[in-house]
């Protein structure tokens, strides 16, 4: 007998929420197999069976929150034993917890509401549905049940109101004072926290940065319309790019001529397909920026407005984004100067395929220290990218086309790439954001450039 | 023709006027209705205020009464039944006018008449002399209150069976006079007819008066008032009760068997209901849960986003400064304030004597959440104060968390209890901890130093009371 637990899912999350669960108990399971789907607050993925077996017994239901070591089911190894199928699953089983729930609620409330409970049973429902918990709804949202079984929060009636006012939870904030009570200072201190470093109180106050954004119309006086909820993905995706969005960005764009390089680039292409990848021009452009990064390190810092610290990468980390049907994730080839670009096309493949199906792991998704996003694929000429936060310039690239360019006295057809290259201009002066794309554009150009000038 | 208004507030009572009034006061223009001339609600007219003033005339009497043992004999005093009545109505009259006044200075429009929503924007209103007028509105505050519970059977005529109204009509004092049900208002009228000079007798199904208040309180109520009252029946039910040629026959039941007695008036107080009914609801999306309150969200809002409610319609507990806070935070919250109803707690108090109050959590709340807590308990017989009243039936409680030493509850049981709440609710709203109390100097000799001294009693080191427990 053999116990899945939750691993260890990356640096500073320690617990998950069950999205799905693919098998039910006399199941058999292969290694590898996905057992449940899981969600962080950083990614959605699927967690694989450790080993071949059958499924006894699934400890957990959708939309549990489980900690890192958890239990979340026992398998019997070996699963030669082929013994009948299962008796169908019962949708039932993960009724009673939500009935549960519900029950629970009733009895803290002490007086029964018809029209109430079911409210709540539906909150429930909508959680386990969407797997999510959505015990961080800004205090302003308020909601027809109360909690009465709860303690108020230690501070006083003018500290809650200032709380409520600049629509922190109370209950959120540590207190300072002696027996943890709340001060007025600490609720000020949260809220000049919680605006200065968004990265660090996304986990505990998630959704809350709102810079005075005036409250949305109401859009059904105009006609129909639908209300979705976000995913985890679309939120953080929206809450990082806000917060990217202070950057002061500025984009150059250039046009690199690859002719050559593309057909170098077709020449190549059987070789990457062998090893298992895919030579488009992502992974060339990975490893060509890789070089230009060695040459312009501002390009691969980072800035500590805190600090006034500019912290410089010895690494070389190359985001890209990949588009899935969850949203869009930017995981990346680590030491991508360091590898070939059949292994990075490889790699990119890889990578890809497990993002799209939820197998990447949150660790992967962090660290990159400058990011290639690449339209070309689906078209159009320049666009400006958003510097992927805390990087400091991001690549995009848009659709190659053959254009003519007067070459030695004629025009010739010749393939060109558009490129735009945004970048913090804290960091970052106009004057080497063009010396870097042309470094780029004649690395694209002429590749050997990187054999005499790279680093 | 219709009226239009920002607001309108229906019922006048202790959450409906002062809605009205902050509402006026943030620029709203505002409409109050209420079947009675002036603002003030049960409250004002058939509640807190007339008992208070005849419990104040209830206590002339006792004191009196009690200075015998103090060396200072009066003779029995005489009662003006009728003069008792007037005062208790100029009183009322006092109060309920200043409060119109207060309406007419703000310019609120006060409609003497009944309410009845049509929609969720217009409203009927019936007027005394039966005119009827259309009125619509942009918002409501459903603050129509709450009414006696009556027992199926026992019909209330207010003559010889009474509810609280009647009792504080104060038509005759009976000689016999049976209080069915041990709450605080049975309690209430039942020490006025008795300081008046009634054999007063309650009867109560549960196993003691007041019920729902922790049994260190009421049995030091329950003592003083076995020697006041005819008789206290507990565990007790009423099977029938039978008007008589000369008064009320009630039949009653205990674990002894049946047995009966004749009274010359009944009053009945089990309890109060809230006035959900009869005001259009129906024609709203308000909902209201199986008790007969309305459901309302922290901003005092109902399921229908414009109508609001407050005080008792809107849930327990039935108390008239719970309302006149939540009228205050709804007519902020409707002239576009963000502000909730964020109360820590609703002290209660009866006013019996020994009175009794409350505020925060109770011993037994706190462990039934699970909260480590450790209580203190401070007698009266250890307080200057109370022995220079000759009044030490009284005892100070308070109950903090243990690790935090944050202060969850207060109670007191004595003279004037009433008034020494006052602090335990700021102490709890503050979340004050055992040493902000003990630290603060309380004056000498006071009450008041009960409250300072149960505070250092949760370090071991009080004053007056030997450690016993704390090493």
């Amino acid at each position: 007998m053999s116990d899945i637990t939750l691993p260890e899912l990356g640096e500073g999350i320690d617990e998950a929420t069950i999205i799905n669960i693919f098998v039910s108990p006399g199941d058999k399971i292969k290694k590898e197999q996905s057992v449940i789907e899981i969600e962080t607050d950083k990614a959605a993925l699927e967690l694989p069976s450790p080993v071949d077996g059958m499924i006894s017994e699934m400890l957990v239901s959708n939309g549990d929150v489980i900690k890192i070591g958890d239990l979340i089911a026992k398998v019997e190894e070996g699963g030669s034993t082929t013994k009948e199928k299962p008796a169908p699953k019962e949708k039932k089983k993960e009724r009673p917890k939500i009935e549960e729930i519900a029950e629970e609620v009733v009895e803290e409330k002490d007086e029964e509401s018809v029209k109430v409970d079911e409210h709540k049973e539906e909150e429930i429902l909508q959680k386990e549905m969407s797997g999510r918990d959505d015990k961080t709804e800004p205090d302003n949202v308020v909601s027809i049940v109360k909690d009465e079984n709860k303690v108020s929060a230690p501070a006083s009636p003018s500290t809650r109101k200032l709380a409520r006012e600049l629509g922190i939870d109370i209950n959120s904030i540590p207190g300072t004072d002696p027996g943890g009570r709340i001060s007025s200072e600490d609720v000020i201190n949260y809220a000049k926290n919680l605006i200065a470093n968004l990265e660090t109180t996304a986990d505990t106050h998630r959704g809350t940065y709102q810079p005075n954004i005036p409250a949305l119309p109401d859009f059904s006086k105009w006609g129909e319309i639908e209300k979705i909820k976000m995913g985890t993905v679309r939120r953080l995706t929206a809450e990082n790019l806000t917060m990217a969005w202070t950057i002061p960005h500025v984009t150059n764009h250039d046009r690199a001529d690859i002719t050559e390089l593309d057909q170098l680039r077709k020449m190549n292409k059987q070789k990457a397909k062998d090893a298992g990848g895919n030579l488009t021009i992502t992974p060339i452009l990975i490893k060509i920026v890789s070089s230009a990064l060695k040459v312009f390190p501002e390009f691969n810092a980072s800035i500590d407005m805190e600090s006034n610290e500019i912290i410089y990468k010895k690494f070389v980390n190359i985001g890209f984004a990949v588009d899935t049907e969850r949203g869009l994730y930017v995981p990346n080839i680590q030491n991508a100067d360091k590898k070939n670009i059949i292994d990075i096309a490889v790699e990119l493949s890889d990578i890809s395929e497990r993002t799209r199906n939820k197998k990447i792991t949150p660790d992967e998704l962090k660290g990159s220290t400058f990011t290639v996003s690449n339209l070309g694929g689906i078209g159009g000429t320049y666009f400006s990218p958003i510097i992927y936060y805390p990087d400091v310039a991001i690549l995009g690239v848009s659709k190659s086309s053959f254009e003519p360019v007067y070459i030695d006295g004629k025009f010739e057809p010749r393939l060109m790439m558009p490129l735009s290259l945004s970048y913090d201009h804290r960091i970052i002066d106009g004057a080497a954001a063009a010396r870097f794309l042309t470094w780029l554009v004649k690395a694209l150009e002429e590749p050997f450039q990187i054999l005499f000038e790279g680093k | 023709m219709a009226i239009i208004t920002q607001l309108v507030v229906i019922g006048a009572g202790p959450g409906g006027y002062p809605a009205a009034f902050r509402a006026a006061d943030l620029g709203l223009d505002v409409t109050l209705i209420d079947h009675e001339k002036n603002p003030g609600g049960v409250c004002l007219y058939r509640g807190c205020i007339p008992s208070k003033a005849l419990l104040h005339v209830a206590n002339i009497i006792n004191e009196s009464e009690h200075a015998k043992e103090l060396g200072i004999t009066y003779t029995k005093p005489k009662v003006d039944i009728k003069r008792v009545a007037e005062w208790k109505n100029e009183v009322v009259t006092k109060l309920t006018g200043g409060a119109g006044f207060l309406a007419k200075q703000r310019k609120v429009n006060y409609i003497q008449g009944n309410g009845v929503l049509i929609d969720s924007n217009n409203l009927k209103v019936t007027k005394e002399d039966g005119s009827e007028e259309n009125l619509t509105f942009d918002n409501c505050v459903i603050a129509t209150g709450s009414r006696p519970t009556e027992i199926p059977g026992i019909k209330v005529d207010n003559k010889k069976i009474l509810n609280s109204k009647g009792a504080l009509d104060l038509e005759s004092i009976p000689k016999e006079l049976l209080v069915i049900g041990g709450g605080y208002i049975g309690l209430e009228m039942g020490s006025v007819y008795s300081a008046l000079g009634s054999a007063v007798t309650v009867v109560e199904m549960m196993d003691s008066i007041l019920s729902t208040v922790d049994k260190d309180f009421s049995k030091i109520l329950h003592k003083k008032l076995t020697k006041e009252f005819k008789e206290i029946l507990l565990n007790t039910k009423v099977l029938e009760v039978k008007n008589t040629k000369n008064g009320i026959k009630v039949q009653f039941e205990n674990n002894d068997g049946k047995f009966d007695h004749e009274y010359d008036k009944v009053l009945v107080s089990v309890g109060r209901k809230p006035n959900s009914e009869n005001i259009g609801l129906e024609n709203t999306k308000v909902v209201i849960n199986k008790r007969g309150f309305i459901e309302i969200d922290q901003q005092r809002r109902t399921n229908d986003t414009n109508i609001f409610a407050i005080g008792d319609v809107a849930g327990d507990p039935m108390l008239a400064h719970k309302a006149t806070h939540e009228g205050r935070v709804v007519a902020e919250v409707i002239a576009g304030e963000d502000v909730a109803y964020d109360a820590a707690t609703v002290p209660a108090v009866i006013f019996t004597d020994p009175e009794i109050a409350w505020c925060g959590l109770t011993e037994q709340e706190a462990k039934d959440k699970n909260i480590d807590i450790k209580v203190t308990k401070f007698p009266w017989g250890a307080s200057g104060r109370a022995i220079t009243l000759d009044r030490t039936d009284g005892l100070t409680k308070l109950v903090f968390e243990t690790e935090t030493e944050r202060i969850l509850g207060v109670g007191l049981v004595g003279p004037g209890a009433g008034e020494l709440i006052s602090e335990g609710v700021l102490a709890v709203e503050m979340a004050a901890r055992a040493s902000d109390i003990s630290l603060s100097i309380h004056p000498h000799p006071t009450l008041t130093e009960t409250f300072m001294e149960a505070a250092e009693m949760f370090f071991g080191n009080s004053t007056h009371v030997i450690r016993s427990r704390r090493k």
